[in-house]
């Protein structure tokens, strides 16, 4: 085929992503995205303009070498696009899936000047579907082996990339994990239709294949302490995640019927309770209730939409600001949206209202409107004086974020963190104030993206390796 | 996975296990708990550590059968293994020589309230037992709490054994005997130890007990065993397990450990009914683990 031209290239349509019928998908769990095949995907690869600059590398929070992948997808290697895009990133497949490409590589994509960006999320996710699929999850080169050893606390994304990259330096990674999966938010949190827990699951053992050990049931802190970590590894990188969830502090909040969003997709999620046939833990019987989920994340996307798939009649997000500060991924509000989500915007759950029995019954809302912009720049959400509305429900999901785990902080008395109980690190290597111990993740920067975290990972074995090498310098 | 040194039952539905878990041995601290799993769809459950060996590296669980997964555990041999256990969870308890100081447990709660009535007397307190069950069969560790305490009382509702009533009655025949009681740990049923908190609210005495609402993590990541104490919030696995009885919401507790109820019938009924193929799903479990 004759090269195109950038002007040709320009003129080709983004490819759309197959998906489930709205109406199929809101009563299953399967994936909702079918994902693109090999002739979509080197379609849509043609669209790239191979950039002499290419800006989207630095949308990119690991730096993927966007076009070097994509001129691969075009060619059909998809062999070597995959290798291409591992250099970089350590879990692609999930990534493909679940980053916010729209405020990242997408947002910068030289296309999306004049017509809609070219689909690096997608294909990121068909490479690593490709090769996962076709080839299996590739092991790369191991460098000799150093004789360290590494433990790094947490099995979600930040301790995952921070294992994988430790791991081909030569050193000895185990990672201690509290719950008895690994993954993290990718498998407690992140319901299946949007992330498969088989991918999590085969990237886990791309990890173990290399040589990362794990130990499931084990809670730094309580199990051994981090300073009994440290007389049997060289080095610790705490990768916790946020894991305590806000409530709303609003009357009722105890009721029946009232959950965090870590409880409710726990349950469904990493305890199977979507399952109902196997799985002995039980979740609200969903079968026609109303539910209302309060906040605007991804989070309350995936809460909401996993109550319509348990059945609920009507599924209703709560959030106090407009569509526009939603800080969910756009896909999912339009897939929400397509599913028959309610959103009821510029309102606040003042009160939860109980029956006699303890269980919820409605929410009292208070009315807003968008005032003068705060700090972020975004407009204050202010009440409407009187403007206070009660609706019925029968279950509501607080999904407001995370404040971080006080575990490791209080059984770790000189560790710094600030007054959210984040952990204070050197940005640019990671570096608690206490020797051999690395942090980042949501533990260190609030509730973020997988992205930010596995770059935080990344940044800390670069660190890690420096370290060991030189023992002495902090 | 962690292998089961020894199982046996020590009352109906009342079963005790000796569980290596070499780590949480050495760390366990009277009143802390773990969670376990029994097998791949199962549900994560907290049980106390009733008891440890550091040298043997095992921990001690007592466990009453009354749902699918306390049943389920309770078929478990010698030799089987436990697919997760993790600990030790929840807050020690804060143990200090008050005195005199009076254990009560209702059926299981005995158990629960073993290890630190054991913390209490080495701490140096005169401690006075008192188990409760609604008949003899049902009083357990009896002959333990006599090691680590100075005087036991065993009561039945029935009067099949001991003193005939509730521990309560035992606590008040105490309290009018004009014995100086200077701290009471109550632990069982819920309806028990809110009745504990009524009897010794008046005397002022320092009351704790250890709540047992539904949990799933046991780190503070759920929130679905939030409590109210003293108006406020509290997530039991982390703040607690064990609280000030003049403080705590028995009523909220209440109505929040019955939100399953249905769901947790079906589950038993189920159960029961295919009790050898669950038993067989575990063996299959173990084998292929
Ligand atoms: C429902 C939901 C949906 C989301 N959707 C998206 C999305 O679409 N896109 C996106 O980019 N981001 C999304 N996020 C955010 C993203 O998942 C997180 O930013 C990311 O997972 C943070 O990674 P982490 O490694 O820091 O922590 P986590 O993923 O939280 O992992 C931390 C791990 O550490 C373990 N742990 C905690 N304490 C201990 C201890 N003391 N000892 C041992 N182990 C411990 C935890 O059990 C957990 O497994 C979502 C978050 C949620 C909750
Ligand atoms: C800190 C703590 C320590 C405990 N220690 C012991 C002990 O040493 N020995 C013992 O026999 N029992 C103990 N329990 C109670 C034990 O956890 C429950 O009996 C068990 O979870 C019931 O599960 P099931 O499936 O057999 O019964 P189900 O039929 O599921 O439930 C029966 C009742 O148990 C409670 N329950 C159900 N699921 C849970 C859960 N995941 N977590 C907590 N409670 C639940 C509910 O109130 C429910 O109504 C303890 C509970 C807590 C919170
Ligand atoms: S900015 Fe867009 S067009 Fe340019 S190289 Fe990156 S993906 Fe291709
Ligand atoms: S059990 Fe989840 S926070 Fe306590």
């Amino acid at each position: 085929m004759p090269e195109l031209t950038p002007k040709e290239r320009m003129a080709i349509q983004r490819h759309h992503m197959p998906e489930q019928d709205p109406e199929v998908r809101n009563k299953n769990f399967d994936e909702v995205n079918l994902g693109y095949d090999a002739a979509l995907a080197m379609a849509e690869a043609e669209r790239c303009l191979r950039c002499k600059k290419p800006v989207c590398i630095q949308g990119c929070p690991v730096a993927v070498k966007i076009p070097d992948f994509i001129m691969m997808v075009a060619e059909g290697r998809f062999k070597e696009a995959a290798a291409i895009l591992k250099e970089d990133n350590t879990l692609p497949a999930v990534c493909g899936r679940v980053c916010p490409q729209e405020t990242q590589c997408e947002q910068v994509c030289v296309v999306a000047k004049k017509a809609e960006p070219v689909a690096i999320g997608y294909l990121e996710r068909f490479v690593a579907d490709w090769e996962r699929m076709n080839i299996g999850i590739q092991v790369p080169e191991i460098k000799e082996k150093t004789g360290k050893k590494v433990a790094i606390i947490g099995g979600g994304p930040s301790g995952l990339s921070c294992a994988g990259d430790l791991i081909r330096m030569g050193h000895d990674v185990t990672v201690f994990e509290a719950l008895h999966e690994i993954g993290g938010v990718l498998i407690y949190g992140i319901p299946e239709f949007r992330l498969p827990k088989e991918i999590v699951k085969a990237e886990v053992d791309g990890l173990k294949a290399m040589g990362v050990k794990f130990e499931t049931n084990f809670i730094v802190g309580l199990t051994k302490t981090i300073d009994e970590l440290l007389q049997e590894y060289d080095a610790v990188f705490i990768g916790v995640g946020a894991g305590l969830p806000y409530f709303l502090n609003v009357p009722g909040e105890h009721l029946n019927g009232v959950y965090s969003s870590n409880e409710f997709l726990t349950r469904v999620n990493l305890m199977k309770a979507y399952d109902r046939e196997h799985a002995d833990t039980p979740v609200f019987d969903m079968t026609g209730a109303t539910v209302a989920v309060f906040g605007g994340g991804n989070t309350a996307m995936d809460a909401v939409r996993t109550s319509l798939r348990l059945g609920a009649k009507k599924a209703m997000i709560v959030y106090r600001r407009t569509e526009a500060e939603m800080p969910a991924r756009i896909e999912e509000i339009k897939h929400a949206k397509e599913e028959g989500v309610e959103f009821i915007l510029l309102a606040a759950p003042i009160e939860l209202l109980g029956d006699e029995n303890g269980w919820l019954r409605a929410m009292k809302l208070q009315k807003m409107e968008l005032g003068e912009p705060d700090a972020s720049g975004r407009r204050r959400p202010v009440p409407i004086p009187g403007a206070i509305e009660e609706i019925p429900i029968d279950a509501a999901i607080v999904a407001i974020g995370n404040g971080s785990n006080p575990i490791i902080s209080k059984t770790t008395p000189d560790l710094k963190v600030n007054k959210w109980g984040n952990i204070l690190v050197d940005e640019a290597t990671m570096k608690t104030n206490k020797k051999g111990v690395f942090a980042g993740g949501d533990i260190v920067t609030g509730g973020a993206t997988v992205i930010l975290a596995m770059g935080a990972g990344r940044t800390a074995a670069k660190a890690i390796d420096e370290y060991l090498k030189n023992p002495d310098v902090w | 996975m962690n292998k089961i040194l020894e199982a046996r039952f020590i009352a109906p539905d009342i079963k005790l296990f000796r569980i290596e878990a070499p780590l949480i041995a050495q760390k366990r601290k009277a009143g802390q708990f773990v969670i376990v799993r029994v097998h791949e769809y199962g549900e994560r459950i907290p049980l106390t550590i009733a008891d440890s060996n550091e040298e043997e590296g095992s921990i001690t669980i007592i466990v009453q059968g009354i749902g699918k997964t306390t049943k389920l555990l309770n078929t478990l041999e010698a030799g089987n293994y436990i697919l997760d256990v993790v600990g030790p969870l929840g807050k020690p308890s804060e143990i200090e020589n008050f005195g005199t100081a009076v254990s009560i447990g209702g059926g299981v709660g005995t158990a629960i309230a073993f290890p630190t009535a054991k913390a209490l007397k080495e701490a140096g307190n005169y401690v006075i037992s008192i188990i409760g069950g609604r008949t003899k069969e049902l009083v357990i560790l009896e002959d333990e709490m006599k090691e680590v305490c100075d005087e036991v009382y065993p009561t039945t509702d029935d009067g099949s054994y001991g003193f005939h009533g509730l521990v309560t009655d035992k606590l008040k025949e105490l309290i009018n005997e004009g014995r100086k009681i200077d701290f009471v740990l109550a632990i069982g049923p819920i309806p028990m130890m809110a009745a504990v908190a009524e009897v010794t609210r008046p005397y002022g005495i320092k009351t704790v007990v250890s709540l047992n609402p539904i949990m799933v993590d046991g780190t503070g990541m759920c929130g679905g065993c939030r409590a109210v104490i003293n108006g406020k919030t509290m997530f039991v696995c982390v703040d607690g397990p064990e609280f000030d009885a003049h403080q705590v919401d028995f009523s909220i507790l209440t109505k929040r450990n019955k939100m399953y109820l249905p769901q947790e019938k079906h589950s038993l009924e189920k159960f029961m009914c295919n009790l050898d193929k669950m038993a067989m799903e575990v063996e299959n479990a173990r084998v292929n683990a």
